[in-house]
């Protein structure tokens, strides 16, 4: 690539109480590109992406992020405690103050101005996941970090929501890096794919078959395996289906 | 109106005033046992002052600092539940501080008015700390007031968007140090907790964005120190329960009211 790297992790290792998370692992997003990071529960995505955040600090390696750069964080879970009454637009403008206008605007890019003056606590699981998305674009962000963005969403609502976020990347030109377990609904607007399981188990381009709309009639397990098989350079037999996965995760390999 | 009656009311609003926004937060963040825990501790902190010759209400302030201190480091051994070592440190504390009161054979403490308020023997000197702890509180409050709200929704989200969170955090722990200070004189400290969740409780139903539930929380307050008071001359009961009775009530009544339906 040579876009401009917001990005750069450098073979970092962490070990949380003695229990190795991460080890030697490197990646990089530069701007206007997709990154998606894949592994199964416990590979360490999560613990990567807040590596990279900032919010925890890694007992080696590098992290550099650009100088300045804006971050947009789109975080796995959000529980709002029922005491506290919060109004969608007051939920997107906890970071940003921001006026009516522009929190409409922003909810309306990722298809959720509908609920402006809702309870945070009433709207679906889609409309959480979106509302998230316009709290972090209200920043303005050149590097979004998005931790299982689909999660708690139906599958009609997962191809919109990857649909936003290809067009996302496009419309503002930001780096995305996405966390996902799941790896056929990311493959489509994916630029670059890390496959993590405490390591970088493979990395590479997406193969253009992930693109085909054919293709997406294929999801489950026989789509994930085929592209598993399609596109990486595997040094050792790991599918990326994640029960497979689990068991041979006792074997790992360094 | 009699003098100490004045006194009582003017104290018991002050108080009430400046719990209540800091009592949402409390019920927001789930900290009530928390701020229970702190509570408790102020007896030890009374002791403290007396025998480090200090002011007793900035030994109860030091004393819950390090109670909140101690919380911390204990939570990081992540051998035993936050509610067992809450529990833990609340008996602990008010143990220590009744056993360390019996050995200052000379000194006379009014045990029963700290454990449960002496309201009607506020002083002015009295009104002039509970007002100005509990201005200086509600002012710190409003400054933190955006970060504060913002860690309690998602603590990391905050954190990324450029919150310091541990000082927000230490900070809210000061105020409540203050506040349980200052009301300690009100209602006791094994009463204080309630001036204040149960009037933030009570705003719940009745509140549509976080200020409006902080002020409603201040009201209700308010209007209990104001019931309590009025209940406890009519047929002579203690102040300080009376006040607290008298919150219940409200929250209770609450439920009657058809309030602003949530879902």
């Amino acid at each position: 690539m040579t876009a401009e790297p917001l990005l750069t992790v450098e073979k970092v290792n962490l070990a949380i109480r003695g229990n190795p998370i991460l080890r030697d692992v490197s990646l990089q997003v530069t701007a206007g590109e997709i990154l998606a990071l894949i592994g199964p529960n416990g590979a360490g995505k999560s613990t990567l992406a807040r590596v990279v955040l900032g919010l925890i600090r890694a007992d080696s390696g590098r992290v550099w992020r650009k100088p300045g750069v804006r971050v947009g964080y789109m975080p796995q879970r959000l529980a709002v405690d029922d005491t506290l009454p919060l109004s969608v637009r007051r939920f997107v403008t906890l970071g940003t103050p921001a006026s009516r206008e522009r929190v409409r605007e922003a909810l309306a890019e990722v298809g959720a101005a509908h609920v402006l003056d809702a309870p945070v606590q009433v709207i679906s699981g889609g409309e959480l996941q979106r509302i998230l998305l316009a709290r972090a674009l209200l920043r303005e962000p050149e590097l979004l970090v998005l931790d299982e963005p689909i999660q708690g969403v139906d599958v009609n609502g997962q191809y919109e929501l990857y649909d936003l976020i290809g067009n996302l990347r496009q419309r503002r030109g930001c780096g995305i890096l996405i966390v996902s377990h799941e790896l056929h609904l990311v493959m489509a607007a994916t630029d670059h794919v890390v496959c993590l399981n405490r390591h970088v188990c493979c990395s590479g381009h997406p193969e253009q078959v992930a693109r085909d709309p054919a293709y997406r009639e294929l999801f489950g397990l026989d789509g994930v395996r085929r592209l598993a098989v399609y596109h990486h350079h595997h040094n050792h037999h790991h599918d990326l289906h994640g029960a497979v996965v689990e068991s041979a995760e006792d074997d790992a390999h360094g | 109106m009699d003098d100490f009656l004045l006194h009582a009311l003017l104290g018991g609003l002050g108080v009430a005033l400046a719990a209540g926004p800091l009592g949402v937060f409390i019920v927001w963040r789930r900290m009530a046992y928390f701020g229970d825990t702190l509570a408790h501790s102020g007896l030890l902190g009374v002791v403290f002052g007396v025998i480090l010759r200090m002011d007793p209400q900035l030994g109860v302030i030091l004393t819950c600092l390090l109670v909140a201190l101690a919380l911390v480091l204990l939570q990081r051994q992540r051998g035993l539940a936050t509610d067992t070592l809450l529990g833990i440190l609340a008996h602990a504390t008010l143990s220590l501080g009744l056993v360390a009161l019996a050995f200052l054979e000379t000194v006379r403490v009014d045990l029963v008015g700290y454990l449960f308020g002496d309201i009607l023997a506020i002083s002015i000197t009295d009104l002039y700390r509970i007002w100005g702890g509990g201005l200086l509180a509600l002012s710190v409050l409003a400054l933190l007031w955006r970060p504060l709200l913002a860690i309690t929704v998602h603590e990391e989200l905050a954190q990324v968007e450029g919150v310091a969170v541990f000082p927000i955090r230490l900070a809210f722990m000061l105020l409540i140090a203050i506040v349980i200070a200052t009301a300690m004189k009100v209602v006791g400290i094994l009463l204080i907790t309630s001036l204040l969740i149960i009037p933030a409780a009570a705003a719940r139903r009745f509140a549509h964005s976080p200020e409006g539930m902080a002020a409603l929380a201040s009201l209700f307050g308010s209007t209990a120190v104001g019931l309590g008071l009025w209940a406890s001359l009519r047929w002579d009961t203690p102040a300080g329960p009376s006040v607290v009775v008298a919150a219940t009530a409200l929250f209770t009544l609450g439920f009657a009211v058809p309030g602003r339906s949530r879902h």
